[in-house]
């Protein structure tokens, strides 16, 4: 589905009763909305098709995703180029109204680990705070670094007809969306490039170095350190781990794990490749109880053990401060104006939509006889109870609500209903049209040594009329660009330094995890394996549609050699063998199949995300739709095989030549060395171990299976032999194909890695000198006795290329014992009693 | 007033090499009005490669200590000597109803008393409490709102102690209380966390107490349940029964604690007060061996215990 106009665009009929935010209600176009609209309008449809197909493809292409919370499913983002536009006058007021409620929660934080003046006050009920999973005990007391509970701070929004903005839910323990603003501003400022220039659309890139400049001027550091910073996050299997990634990138941040993290003597400190690295600042993305597994949650292992203590000892910032998400609770809001006079001697300049918290008893009586035009939600985040609209209620459904009011009043918060703002969207049935849809605003705040700073956009959200609950993240909604314009100079500056030009895969070796140093690894060892599943599978079929009789014969070879490598399920009676090759095409079911491998690439490649640049993303992400052909038609299974191998030799071609030649780099490489050395070494013993094999139609296919047939060809202009094959691929050290490259680059690649990480003995001293002194063994292999390879020849050199093989497997245990995690990731709990 | 020898040994002998481990513990006691600490020497082996000493958000004494070197086994002994004065109550009438505590408790807007906003800290749920209709129901003829708290807390003790059997097979340290509640069976921890929950079910604030039992009884006198481990019972908020803000409940013997009960610890429930709690890399099987003795001094000489170390 992709959004494009065929005709000039057509601006629907203005709403009565509710707040247009491209027009006035005498339908007089918006500042800066009339700039854009008539510029849109004055453009060739086919210029303006081109740019909205470029945003979707690019949206696709850069693997934006987003998983509502609570489904299983991701979902493509979805983003309208149409940006909502703010004029400078407004975004001054609501930007210092933002900006004091992040102050006021900031402070209503330190109240509540503190001295809790707020609840001795009567300003706040203890029920609220005490009652809530949320409010963490042993958290109490702490006094952060700086003072600053609040690092990070986002509110949604909506306008109602009268053209006020109301906050309707306040994000305080890590918000979500900032990396998806981002990538909606670079998206929409590069198609409408020209308005965006000619508006004088204020920038976001201030806003970001602000970020860094808060976080390294804060710092905790020792004399002659530099501040340090990571990003924490849950991992891949988090629904916004794309935004956290993204975000990492561009700050420049390692994203890591808990396991990656461990506190020694009130320190925190990344595992890296060369040792212990001290963080001063860690950026979570990880829920509040989930950060100590010690003292918060035990249930919990993914936390970092000991992370409290380094808190209290002031030794480590975490923004946001764990146990910030007690002011998630809705029905704090009723609340605020109170407590804004009373704690910043303030009014409280962002109004909260009227909220009734049901423990109190005239709010309770309120909340029953008005239910029908208020919306019921939870006091306590994580309770069991969805968001309930008072409307759509019918009488028994009304009835049992108020009975499960009444027994736990103070479990439930209500709140009036407002009618969001209309902002116009692309029609995606009827091409050409606008249509107005409901627009929810979020707003980003960040604590900076000056006071909090508010983003100059913010992520706009946007649903259709006729769905009531304003939920549009969900299937159906999409978001908008958020432009704020500006009177005077706009800053122009980015961080993104990705965009253009090759790019570097790892961006730094300093500070690599012992975890992305594995992953790179395996990321390299799965290519390859990638690679010769697609390969082998592409020969046999490529045979099977073109049949003759040496063909058979080779099938039967090349099947021979996948059941070995496990690539194709064993022989089975009652399966024949396309049908075979084709199960385990798209099939899970063998270890080193062609989509086993890819999801396995896919694996490793997604758990260090941050660290592919946008075009050797592209290449992944088209990966995973390579295999996507009719089964039926094996024309098309061929030409997504194709796809396959051609991906993998693009992936491969990123890693050589755009990657720096890190540590990581050549754990990557050496991956891919070892992983080719172990594939060659049991495809040949296989062969030798079968007198037959290459009698009928000779070895083509093992050179072609090695990407050798050409070289060959070249050399020889004939049919394929022992020995000239043989020292093809095992002997020519300049063939990448060949076991002597193999051997030689691992040992070179070794000794490089050597000066900066020493290798151990080990590695050093046992597994590379042994792998090299038996491939020195194969090299001086006699090759008379290799011309005719006689039986007894056969068997000494596969004895010698299985106990090769054996030394493959030994080096990749003793690289992995040594860099990679040496025991299980996560700790146990132990209870005494 | 009497006086107490404690001797409370945990020892770990791991399955495998631990390389690294976090542990937090409650090592000494916490002040009492009626109790005494006249000694209290926490001892661990091997020495770890790093420990603080604190306090928790409760107030009760606590210490984190860690190993970053491979070990195989841990020994934590508390040697602790205490004076336990009598202070149960005379009598559990008087103090404030179950509907007055409530609708004190309850919010007005206005400023509520120090001592009420202090006791909320016990009032809702816990990592091992839950509010449920459930509890709320089961603890109901115990708790009627015209009757004095204590004597309702009073009555909920003897309820659980009369139907619940005693049985140490039955539950381990994370069964849910609700689980405990259908099966009618535990230990001491599970009473107290059912008894916690029943109360705060009917917004009567509990606060979990954890401590040690005198081993061996006076002769003619039976001997408490639980008493080769450590104990857990409760305190009720019920202001305004003869000076005591707090009541302590024991349901696990159906008694109110006095001169034979040492206090450790208080907190929300269990999960608060846990006497060793730690997170270990490695180790294979981790299942500690406890023992714990309580001696009155009234069995060494006549100059007390050697109180040296």
């Amino acid at each position: 589905m992709s959004t494009s106009v065929n005709a000039p665009l057509e601006l629907y009929p203005l709403h009565l009763g509710r707040y247009d935010e491209s027009r006035d209600v005498t339908g007089r176009m918006r500042a800066g909305w009339r700039d854009l609209l008539t510029r849109l309008q004055n453009m060739a449809p086919k210029a303006l098709n081109q740019r909205l197909a470029w945003i979707d493809h690019s949206l696709q292409e850069n693997g934006v995703i987003f998983r509502p919370h609570g489904e299983t499913e991701s979902h493509p983002w979805l983003l309208d180029p149409l940006p909502l536009i703010l004029s400078s006058k407004e975004w001054g007021v609501l930007a210092q109204a933002v900006a004091q409620r992040a102050r006021l929660f900031d402070a209503i934080l330190a109240d509540l680990y503190g001295p809790q003046r707020l609840l001795t006050q009567g300003l706040l009920p203890p029920a609220l705070i005490f009652g809530q999973h949320g409010f963490l005990w042993p958290c109490f007391g702490l006094r952060p670094v700086a003072g600053v509970f609040l690092h990070r701070y986002a509110v949604d929004l909506v306008r109602s007809p009268d053209g006020r903005w109301w906050a309707i839910a306040d994000h305080t323990q890590s918000p979500v969306g900032l990396g998806y603003a981002l990538e909606n501003r670079l998206l929409v400022s590069r198609v409408f490039s020209e308005a965006f220039r000619e508006l004088q659309v204020q920038r976001l890139a201030g806003f970001f170095r602000e970020m860094q400049q808060s976080m390294a001027t804060w710092a905790p550091v020792e004399p002659g350190e530099q501040p340090f910073a990571v990003m924490l996050t849950n991992g891949p299997s988090d629904p916004t781990y794309f935004e956290q990634a993204y975000l990492a990138r561009y700050l420049g941040y390692p994203l890591v794990e808990g396991q990656d993290l461990t506190v020694r003597a009130e320190t925190v400190f990344l595992k890296t490749l060369n040792g212990l690295k001290r963080v001063h600042t860690i950026a979570r993305r990880v829920p509040d109880e989930n950060c100590d597994p010690l003292e918060l949650r035990s249930e919990s292992l993914s936390g970092i053990p000991g992370l409290l203590t380094a808190l209290r000892a002031q030794r480590v910032m975490v923004a946001n401060v764990p146990g910030s998400g007690v002011l998630e609770s809705t029905a704090l809001m009723g609340f605020l104006p109170a407590i804004a006079t009373s704690l910043l001697g303030e009014p409280l300049k962002l109004p909260s939509v009227a909220t009734w918290w049901c423990g109190e008893a005239p709010a309770l009586d309120y909340v029953c006889k008005h239910l029908d035009s208020l919306v019921l939600k939870p006091a306590y985040p994580g309770q069991d109870f969805p968001t309930t609209f008072g409307p759509a209620l019918g009488e028994t459904e009304r009835a049992r609500l108020l009975e499960r009011i009444a027994a736990q009043p103070h479990a439930y918060v209500a709140q009036e209903l407002i009618t969001p703002s209309l902002a116009p969207v692309f029609d995606r049935r009827n091409k050409g049209r606008l249509e107005p849809w409901q627009v929810g605003l979020r707003l980003f705040a960040i604590a900076t040594p000056q006071g909090y700073r508010v983003m100059p956009g913010g992520l706009t959200r946007v649903g259709p009329i006729e769905r009531l609950p304003l939920i549009p993240m969900r299937r159906g909604g999409a978001t908008k660009d958020t432009w704020v314009l500006t009177e005077g100079m706009v800053e122009s500056l980015t961080l993104i330094k990705n965009r253009l030009g090759p790019v570097d895969l790892v961006r730094s070796g300093k500070n690599l995890s012992s975890r992305v140093v594995e992953n790179l690894f395996w990321f390299g060892r799965y290519c390859e394996r990638m690679d010769v599943a697609a390969r082998l599978l592409r020969l046999m079929l490529l045979r099977v549609v073109d049949v003759d009789e040496v063909h058979d014969h080779e099938i039967e070879s090349l099947a021979r050699i996948g059941v070995e490598l496990e690539i194709l399920a064993p022989t089975q009676a009652d399966r024949p063998l396309l049908q075979r090759m084709l199960d385990t095409l798209f099939g899970l079911e063998e270890e080193n199949g062609v989509l086993r491998s890819i999801q396995n690439v896919l694996r490793t490649a997604g758990q260090m995300r941050e660290r592919f640049s946008a075009d050797h993303w592209h290449s992944l992400n088209r990966l995973q739709r390579s295999l996507q052909v009719r089964r039926d038609d094996l024309s098309d299974v061929l030409e997504g095989l194709d796809r396959v191998v051609m991906l993998s030799a693009s992936i491969a071609g990123y890693s050589f030549d755009n990657m720096t030649r890190d540590p990581g780099w050549h754990f990557l490489v050496i991956g891919r060395r070892l992983e080719r050395l172990t594939h060659l070494c049991r495809t040949l013993a296989r062969i030798l171990d079968d007198p037959d094999s290459g009698r009928l139609g000779g070895l083509d296919w093992l050179l072609e299976l090695t990407d050798s047939l050409i070289t060959y060809r070249s050399r020889y202009s004939r049919q394929a032999e022992w020995l000239p094959l043989l020292d093809l691929i095992l002997f020519d050290a300049t063939n990448p194909h060949a076991m002597a490259f193999q051997v030689r680059s691992i040992g070179r690649y070794l000794s490089v890695l050597d000066a900066e990480v020493p290798l151990g003995p080990e590695v050093g001293e046992t597994a590379l000198p042994n792998l090299e002194r038996i491939a020195a063994r194969i090299l001086a292999f006699d090759p008379m006795r290799l011309i005719a390879l006689d039986r007894e020849s056969a068997v000494a050199l596969r004895t010698e290329l299985e106990a090769l093989l054996q030394a493959a497997y030994a080096l990749s245990d003793a690289l992995s014992r040594k860099f990679f995690s040496h025991i299980e990731a996560h700790g146990h709990q132990t209870l005494g009693i | 007033m009497v006086r107490y020898r404690v001797e409370h040994t945990t020892r770990y002998e791991y399955g495998g090499s631990v390389i690294l481990s976090q542990q937090l513990a409650h090592p000494s006691p916490r002040a009492w009005p009626w109790q005494e600490t006249l000694n209290a020497c926490w001892q661990l082996e091997p020495e770890p490669s790093w420990r603080h000493r604190g306090f928790d958000a409760f107030d009760n004494p606590v210490e984190w200590f860690a190993y970053y070197l491979p070990h195989t086994e841990l020994h934590v002994h508390l040697s602790l000597d205490v004076a336990v004065h009598a202070h149960r109550p005379p009598c559990l009438e008087g103090g404030i109803d179950v509907h007055t505590l409530r609708e004190r408790l309850s919010y007005h807007g206005t400023q509520p008393l120090p001592e009420d906003v202090v006791a909320q800290r016990y009032a809702f749920e816990s990592p091992h409490i839950r509010i449920k209709r459930e509890l709320a129901a089961y603890a109901a003829e115990c708790c009627p709102p015209d009757v004095p708290v204590a004597l309702a807390a009073a009555a909920l003790m003897h309820k659980i102690h009369e139907e619940f059997t005693f049985d140490p097979t039955a539950t381990t340290v994370s069964t849910p209380v609700m689980e405990v509640l259908a099966q009618k069976r535990g230990v001491c921890q599970d009473f107290a966390h059912l008894m916690i929950a029943c109360l705060r079910s009917l917004g009567i604030p509990a606060r979990y107490m954890s401590g040690y039992l005198l081993t061996q009884p006076p002769p003619g006198q039976p001997r408490l349940v639980g008493a080769d481990a450590t104990h857990a019972w409760v305190a009720v908020y019920a202001p305004g029964v003869c000076d005591h803000d707090w009541i302590e409940f024991d349901p696990t013997n159906d008694l109110l604690p006095d001169t034979e009960h040492i206090a450790m610890a208080y907190g929300r429930d269990f999960s608060d007060v846990s006497p060793l709690r730690g997170i270990i890399l490695g180790g294979g099987d981790h299942r500690p061996h406890v023992a714990v003795t309580v001696t009155p001094w009234s069995d060494f000489s006549e100059e007390g215990p050697d109180i040296s170390g």
